[in-house]
């Protein structure tokens, strides 16, 4: 449980004025939507863990954002956060995520055989391919809010589902407390090691308490199939590998997570859905389909194009460093994905990032032939 | 709600009262907050049994892990104080920063008066070890701020740069940084400048809030070393202290600038007196005189300072109980510091060294920040002095080195008088 703000019920002799955070140089989500009335509303109000509304808005409160960036600025500390907490998170959602309605249904769909093409990206421009998304266990409490009895309650949970898997799935779980030296430097020679969370964003959370107590990273043999374990999420499930086939990336990821699912379910532990938010993540950023798919591409001409920032909107893509999020590109590669998450399912997300990839490659091979682009770019939002 | 606030006010009143017939009033404000409080000790779900939710402490070195057995964690792990604040909370920053081979952090911090109380079975042990075997079940914290007891005190300002006196306070029947809620450390600001406001004289002086300082007002403060910042390090951030920043958060300063008072920082109030020279007697009775004044200005209003006679102040990180006070010089002393026996000479004299630019920095030439070790069990005069004599021998080992005669180690005065 989060420091500061479990004693709810003593915090109410004082008056909502009184407690009300000054939210007068916030810029993001939650200080756009939080009045004076939904904090009155809400504010005696808890989960069946005990989760309050201060426990929710504490990071958006820690955290003002910045003038050009718009941060969430909420959390869930559960499941039911959404439901209890909705006069707050409702329009949130709806802000972050294209005017989702409280109503609107989100459709779920992992069945890898309805994306059209994805294995002919070209391998000269086309570096990595990677699909990644995350998965709360249903019954136990996210990270801003579990006990360390309950976050190795999740540990132990899946490091026994994934040990159960095999053929192309089968790997091993290397735990952050008790890994060897050896093996902490292979994790970090391949990409997949995670450290303790920096961001302020995830620490005024409550996300790295008890660091690095039942933390780890799974992976399978082959290094094509990797699971974070109570880092930001419950799960974060990563499929990738070299070269242009997404085709493939995304049949081994929807097939691992089905599988993996499947076994959970047998625990009476499934992962935590239902019609209206998708599969439930910690930040509302991440619900629906909580999926980045994406590419490491090489774009040195299409990015000095004046056009890129307005071509990657109507593709409803998004660019970012080859470092991640907030990194900046090097020698022109990018990294390219679905700027949606709630409201589309998976294979239209991948299939987004399919077509608008393989499009950007030939305007870039059209530019170094010195030709015009105009033609190709699309005339409004797919 | 209304209705309870008022209650609380009252028995403050109450509490203060009984407190200068002598009743011991840290246990009667205890019994009057539980009354009214009952409800919010209660229990949140506890799925788990503490064997689950024992943490790993097996990498750790700071005085929490040393003492946090299994056994005294299931004792009081579903205990609360009647503001609900609990042994999980308390413990939180020591489980999360284990710690450092050389240097033994505290690793646990107080959420509000009753947490030394309610938890007492952990922190009695944590403060005995920390404070060099001061037995809180059995010893008396003598509190004296009488500085007309001090002798000597006006040092040779060829070697003595400067002098100050820090302490810090807390506010009865509120909340400790760690666990205040946004009203509560409010609440702190209003009752404390409310009470800065009424000084007079040479303490006559200004209040400077965070959220509302002026660019000006803020590059002054930056200029007279006085301005403080959002907390960086992780023992502070990890207990919560830095929540809400830099919402009632301020500096308050008389016009002379020589009393410092900062809000809602690490404790509910840092209090420092200082002036550059050398004369650490003036500094410690313009420190008791603004101490007592202000004490006095918020018990006219039905408040009073966290205090009792086993631990005297309350403060947030058990490390400052007692006095929390810090009595200190600025220093150079060129030949005694490179002397082999310099160590010891401090250690017998019961002073420290630090850097001068605070507590983890190195020392600049051979200017050194020497103040007192102890904290608690003595008093703040018996610990002023202690610096005074202390400070005016490493004086006088300096001037013998530089005639070229010997020194000697001081025999070790004892600890607790």
């Amino acid at each position: 449980m989060p420091f500061g703000n479990t004693h709810n019920n003593f915090k109410l002799n004082y008056k909502n004025e009184e407690e009300f955070p000054d939210l007068t140089k916030h810029n993001n989500h939650m200080a756009k939507v939080l009045t004076k009335e939904i904090y009155a509303k809400l504010r005696d109000k808890q989960t069946p863990t005990g989760y309050t509304l201060d426990d929710v808005i504490q990071t958006g409160v820690d955290n003002p954002g910045h003038p050009f960036i718009m941060t969430v600025g909420c959390v869930a500390g559960d499941e039911e956060s959404y439901e209890v907490f909705k006069d707050l998170f409702d329009p949130v959602i709806c802000d972050r995520h294209g005017g989702y309605k409280a109503t609107d249904k989100h459709k779920t769909d992992l069945n890898f055989e309805n994306l059209k093409g994805g294995d002919d990206l070209d391998p000269n421009y086309v570096l990595s391919s990677r699909v990644r998304t995350g998965r709360s266990i249903k019954g136990y409490a996210l990270p801003p809010h579990n006990s360390r009895g309950e976050r190795r309650a999740v540990e132990k949970l899946s490091v026994e589902a994934l040990n159960s898997l095999d053929g192309e799935f089968k790997g091993k779980y290397y735990p952050l407390k008790s890994m060897t030296d050896a093996e902490q430097e292979q994790l970090i020679a391949d990409h997949f090691l995670f450290d303790k969370p920096v961001s302020p964003l995830l620490l005024a959370a409550g996300m790295a308490r008890d660091w690095p107590d039942a933390r780890g990273i799974w992976h399978n043999e082959n290094k094509t199939f990797l699971v974070w374990v109570n880092e930001e999420d419950h799960l974060r499930v990563i499929s990738m590998q070299k070269g242009g086939n997404m085709k493939e990336v995304f049949r081994r990821f929807c097939v691992g997570l089905n599988r993996i699912e499947e076994i959970f379910k047998k625990h009476n532990h499934g992962f935590m859905w239902n019609e209206h938010l998708g599969y439930v993540l910690t930040c509302p950023s991440n619900l629906g389909t909580g999926l980045r798919g994406g590419v490491h591409v090489k774009l040195p001409k299409l990015s000095e194009h004046p056009k890129f920032e307005e071509i990657l909107t109507r593709l409803r893509l998004q660019k970012r460093g080859t470092g991640g999020v907030d990194t900046a590109s090097v020698g022109g590669v990018f990294d390219i994905s679905n700027a949606d998450r709630l409201g589309s399912s998976e294979v239209e997300q991948v299939q987004c990032v399919v077509d608008g990839v393989k499009l950007m490659v030939e305007m870039e091979k059209k530019l170094e032939k010195g030709e015009a682009i105009d033609s190709l770019i699309p005339a409004q939002n797919i | 709600m209304a209705s309870s606030f008022a209650r609380i006010l009252s028995s403050k009143r109450n509490v203060g009262i009984l407190s200068l017939v002598g009743a011991g009033s840290l246990t009667v404000g205890f019994l009057l907050n539980r009354e009214q409080h009952v409800s919010a000790g209660a229990q949140v779900r506890r799925v788990y049994p503490p064997s689950a939710e024992y943490p790993d402490l097996r990498k750790h070195n700071n005085c929490m892990a040393s003492h946090l057995t299994p056994a005294v964690y299931a004792k009081l792990c579903d205990k609360a104080t009647p503001n609900g604040y609990t042994l999980d909370q308390a413990i939180q920053t020591g489980v999360d920063n284990p710690g450092h081979p050389f240097i033994k952090t505290v690793g646990m911090v107080a959420g509000d008066e009753e947490t030394y109380e309610v938890f007492a079975d952990l922190f009695d042990p944590v403060i005995m070890e920390r404070h060099n075997g001061y037995d809180p079940r059995k010893m008396k914290h003598p509190t004296d701020l009488d500085a007309s007891k001090i002798r000597s005190g006006l040092f040779d300002e060829k070697y003595v740069l400067s002098s100050r006196v820090r302490t810090g306070r807390s506010i009865r029947g509120l909340s400790l940084p760690p666990a205040c809620t946004r009203a509560e450390r409010r609440e702190v600001e209003r009752v404390v400048i409310n009470a800065l406001g009424g000084l007079q004289g040479d303490l006559a002086g200004k209040y400077y809030s965070l959220t509302q300082m002026t660019e000006e007002e803020q590059q002054q403060l930056i200029d007279d070393h006085f301005l403080f910042d959002k907390p960086v390090s992780p023992l502070l951030t990890c207990a919560g202290m830095a929540r809400d920043w830099p919402d009632a958060r301020g500096i308050w300063h008389n016009n002379e600038k020589t009393f410092l008072v900062w809000v809602n920082e690490e404790d509910h109030t840092r209090v420092i007196s200082m002036e550059k020279g050398g004369n650490m007697k003036r500094v410690f009775e313009r420190f008791c005189r603004g101490l007592q004044e202000v004490e006095r200005l918020i018990q006219e209003k039905g408040w009073e300072f966290m205090w009792n006679e086993r631990l005297g102040y309350v403060l947030t990180c058990p490390s400052n109980l007692g006095t929390g006070l810090r009595a200190g010089v600025h220093i150079t002393l060129p030949r005694l510091s490179k002397d082999p026996r310099f160590p010891k000479i401090l250690d017998n004299l019961r002073l420290q060294k630090r850097g001068t630019g605070g507590v983890d920095t190195a020392a600049v030439g051979s200017t050194f920040d020497i103040s007192n070790l102890d904290r608690l069990g003595q008093s703040e005069v018996q610990l002023v002095q202690t610096v005074i004599d202390g400070v005016n021998y490493l004086i006088e080992c300096e001037k013998r080195l530089e005639k070229g005669q010997d020194i000697k180690i001081p025999a070790a005065i004892s600890q607790f008088k």
